[in-house]
């Protein structure tokens, strides 16, 4: 199991490395499809497979589809390739990589102390604790979740609106 | 030093076995290209393929000979890595989704698999960039528009082909295929319970293999061959195999879920299993035979303000049916 989120986590980083860097509009979208197939690989590996198989279903396989989806409608072609590749000059990359740089350093120094307490594969979450969980304690955040929702699909039948 | 211990012999059998499982599968697909064509020519009073060995049943072979030897031809236009990834997915994802079809109660490769359904929600999302980069790579109107439509379909009719099975979800209390066939073998088959779930889930299902009546991303009138409009050889024949890899599939899927799997009386549960995904596999081909194509406008109109309606009501039923009793 170990080998499996070390070998996904390593997927993981590259693939959004290579999503970043990447020119062509369509191949970086879908390395971050891979990227979250990664993530998804990741969740698997330390013994949550509903969580992982929500990130494939919800992220890679529906939000995704909407991001190529709208990417294809664009039909960006070879000036946008070039405007990408101006802006991905070196000089852009400082600002960035030094707030990502600190942001890493926090994460690292946090996650650091590893008393090994925290061995991964040996507890199993499945469906059913999720759903306890989310309808237990976490209701009310459900629910107002659920709220936020109606008003987005309520606010785009407006907008798609034909009169 | 013993290599064979018991647990290596017990690795190699699910191995032959799941090969076995795959290469059946692959074969039926493959043989169902010729049986189609043959089953439509009866309905329609022709012959169909019937000159390479008996009665035709050769012309699968025929085919791929000629389809194996032909140029790899790669137009110059396309967008070469995502032209040659598309076919791959296309193949590769469904037949992936088989692990979790349980062909008997010891034939399987992991229906115990505890995401079970939600596994195939997955596979089906992933199946969308085949088209998607089929028709995009191409290069070509005809391809993009493909892909577009299929974009728009699969995006509409993946929203209740999830909802549509959570009744079935439901009553068994899991995901897991193996609980939901023992659940029909001992209760009853969801058909009877479960009745506009299976409506919804098996009009998502063919729309979700892009079969007739939905096959609106290769409707040949508007769009010559749609998203594979641009392939020849082997990566067409992958894409025409994908096709009824996946009419397989969703017979399978229907029959385990509904229609209790290899469960039934009499007969030994693979003679079950097979009649059942045969006759849901005929069905296919029938609604090819006898419906003509929807409008485009219709077929989202038809997925949205009816079916996810539809789907929905049965969930809130099912919800309200499953408090009660229990």
């Amino acid at each position: 199991m170990e080998l499996a989120f070390y070998f996904a986590a390593v997927a993981a980083v590259v693939s959004t490395v290579l999503a970043v860097t990447n020119t062509n509009p369509v191949h970086a979208l879908l390395y971050l499809i891979v990227s979250l197939l990664a993530v998804a690989m990741v969740f698997f590996a330390i013994g949550a497979p509903f969580a992982g198989i929500l990130e494939v279903i919800v992220y890679a396989g529906a939000i995704m589809v909407l991001f190529v989806f709208v990417v294809m409608m664009l039909n960006l072609g070879k000036a946008a390739i070039d405007q990408e590749k101006r802006w991905l000059a070196p000089r852009i990359w400082i600002g960035p990589t030094i707030i990502s740089g600190a942001l890493m350093f926090e994460l690292v120094s946090v996650l650091a102390p590893n008393d090994g307490t925290h061995l991964i594969g040996l507890q199993t979450i499945d469906a059913h604790s999720v759903g306890v969980l989310l309808f237990g304690p976490y209701l009310l955040v459900v629910e107002l979740a659920s709220m936020l929702l109606l008003g987005a699909l309520v606010a785009a039948f407006h907008l798609g609106r034909h009169d | 030093m013993n290599f064979f211990t018991p647990e290596i012999v017990a690795i190699i059998i699910e191995v032959v076995k799941g090969l076995v499982i795959l290469f059946g599968m692959v074969i039926v697909a493959a043989l169902l290209i010729w049986i189609e064509r043959r089953v439509l020519g009866l309905w329609q009073d022709r012959y169909g393929p019937n000159r390479v060995g008996y009665a035709g049943s050769l012309q699968v072979v025929a085919d791929m000979l000629k389809i194996f030897f032909k140029e790899d031809w790669i137009p110059p236009f396309v967008d070469k890595p995502t032209f040659i990834i598309a076919p791959m997915i296309a193949m590769g994802t469904l037949m992936l989704a088989f692990v979790l079809i349980p062909i008997t109660p010891t034939w399987g490769v992991a229906p115990d698999l505890g995401i079970g359904v939600l596994f195939f929600f997955a596979i089906a999302g992933i199946e969308v960039y085949a088209v998607m980069l089929g028709g995009w790579s191409s290069n070509s109107k005809y391809s993009l528009l493909g892909g577009l439509r299929s974009a728009a379909q699969m995006v509409s009719y993946e929203v209740f082909m999830g909802i549509a099975l959570m009744g079935v979800v439901m009553e068994t209390g899991s995901f897991s295929m193996n609980a939901i066939v023992e659940y029909q073998a001992t209760h009853h088959w969801f058909i009877l319970s479960q009745f506009f779930g299976f409506c919804t889930f098996a009009l998502a299902g063919i729309a979700t293999v892009h079969r007739h009546p939905f096959d609106l991303p290769e409707a040949e009138q508007e769009l010559a061959a749609g998203y594979h409009t641009e392939y020849s050889g082997m990566k067409f024949g992958m894409f025409m195999v994908a096709e009824y890899v996946g009419v397989v599939l969703i017979s399978a899927l229907l029959v385990t879920l509904f229609f209790a799997g290899w469960h039934g009386p009499f007969f030994a549960p693979i003679v079950w299993f097979v009649l059942k995904t045969l006759f849901f596999v005929m069905l296919f081909i029938l609604l090819r035979a006898a419906l003509p194509r929807p409008r485009y406008d219709q077929v989202m109109a038809g997925g949205w303000k009816f079916c996810l309606p539809l789907a929905v009501v049965n969930l809130l039923v099912t919800a309200a049916v499953v408090l009660a009793t229990e």
